[in-house]
């Protein structure tokens, strides 16, 4: 079984993910290139945190046009497992394989704090280990991490179950408190909170098993738990 | 071949929040003086030259690629151009 952590110019957190996957929950896990191709024995996907392209023009825009995007449409289509952390979810959201869009903050400020979220889906390859309402302390850091849909969107979000997370309190203005959503497939993960920075107990002040059972959760769809 | 500006405008749609515009007038324009200004939007201006047979067609090219890359985002924003002669 193995990961790939795709690397955007401008991603900075590809290497804390690369370490939480191999070093902590032991699975084989490999940095790609955006402008290389996937390695061919891959098992799940996970677009990191970071600043692709300096936000230039909108974040996540400019990398949700790289070459290996293409890929990840088609293994999307497969039901791969994917997930998408911060930029990632900007990118997987910008690339069209999420609903939405994901504004400045309200405050206008880049805001990096400890936060909680609620888990509203359990059964997606990312929270398949945790319970429903089960609270996350978790890291947050961006600037443009407000996510926005509009009615008919969130609508149909609720509707197909695809709100996997939200904060237990306001943050920075998104929609119905959103703060990491799935495709309808539910094999398309993006959330803005920072779980890398989160599941080991010597980085994170409140509690780093939730988010560690975030990994667990990818562990366990794999069959390597 | 004649060269055209075109500025292409991007703007939040009007149901979107806009927390900048908001700052510039409740913590700058409003808080120094009396002032008829009731609103402001902020956006963002992009500046392209571009070769074509004619300005109709520079828009058209510029709106192509606007569309095809999402140079907004047609969730949230909308865009409006401006043309030239260069």
């Amino acid at each position: 079984m193995k990961v790939a952590v795709v690397v955007f110019p401008g991603s900075n957190c590809d290497r804390d993910m690369h370490y939480v996957f191999s070093d902590v929950f032991k699975l084989k896990t490999e940095l790609v290139w955006h402008t290389d191709e996937l390695p061919k024995n891959i098992d799940a996907i996970v677009l990191p945190g970071g600043f692709s392209y300096g936000d230039r023009l909108r974040a996540g825009v400019i990398a949700a046009h790289s070459p290996v995007i293409s890929e990840i449409k088609k293994m999307a289509e497969k039901r791969m497992p994917i997930l998408g952390v911060c930029n990632g979810f900007q990118i997987l959201v910008e690339a069209g394989l999420l609903p939405g869009a994901l504004l400045k903050n309200t405050s206008l400020t880049f805001m990096c704090k400890w936060t909680e979220i609620i888990v509203k889906n359990n059964k997606t390859p990312f929270t398949n280990k945790l319970k429903l309402n089960q609270r996350i302390p978790i890291a947050i850091a961006n600037g443009e991490g407000r996510y926005y849909a509009d009615k008919e969107t969130l609508k149909l979000l609720k509707k197909n179950n695809q709100i996997v997370f939200t904060y237990a309190e306001e943050v920075n203005g998104a929609s119905l408190d959103i703060a990491g959503i799935c495709n309808k497939q539910r094999n398309v993960v993006g959330m803005m909170p920072h779980p890398e920075r989160s599941a080991e107990s010597i980085i994170n002040p409140k509690n780093s098993k939730p988010a560690s059972l975030i990994f667990e959760s990818l562990l366990n769809t794999l069959g390597v738990a | 071949m004649p060269s055209f500006k075109v500025d292409v405008i991007i703007e939040n749609k009007p149901e979107i929040s806009d927390p900048e515009g908001d700052t510039i007038l409740n913590d700058l324009i409003l808080k120094k003086r009396d002032t008829p200004v009731k609103k402001v939007r902020s956006a963002k201006m992009l500046k392209f030259e571009v070769e074509a047979k004619n300005q109709k067609l520079a828009e058209k090219i510029v709106m192509e690629l606007c569309n095809e890359f999402r140079i907004y985002n047609p969730l949230v924003s909308k865009v409006s151009v401006e043309s030239f002669d260069a």
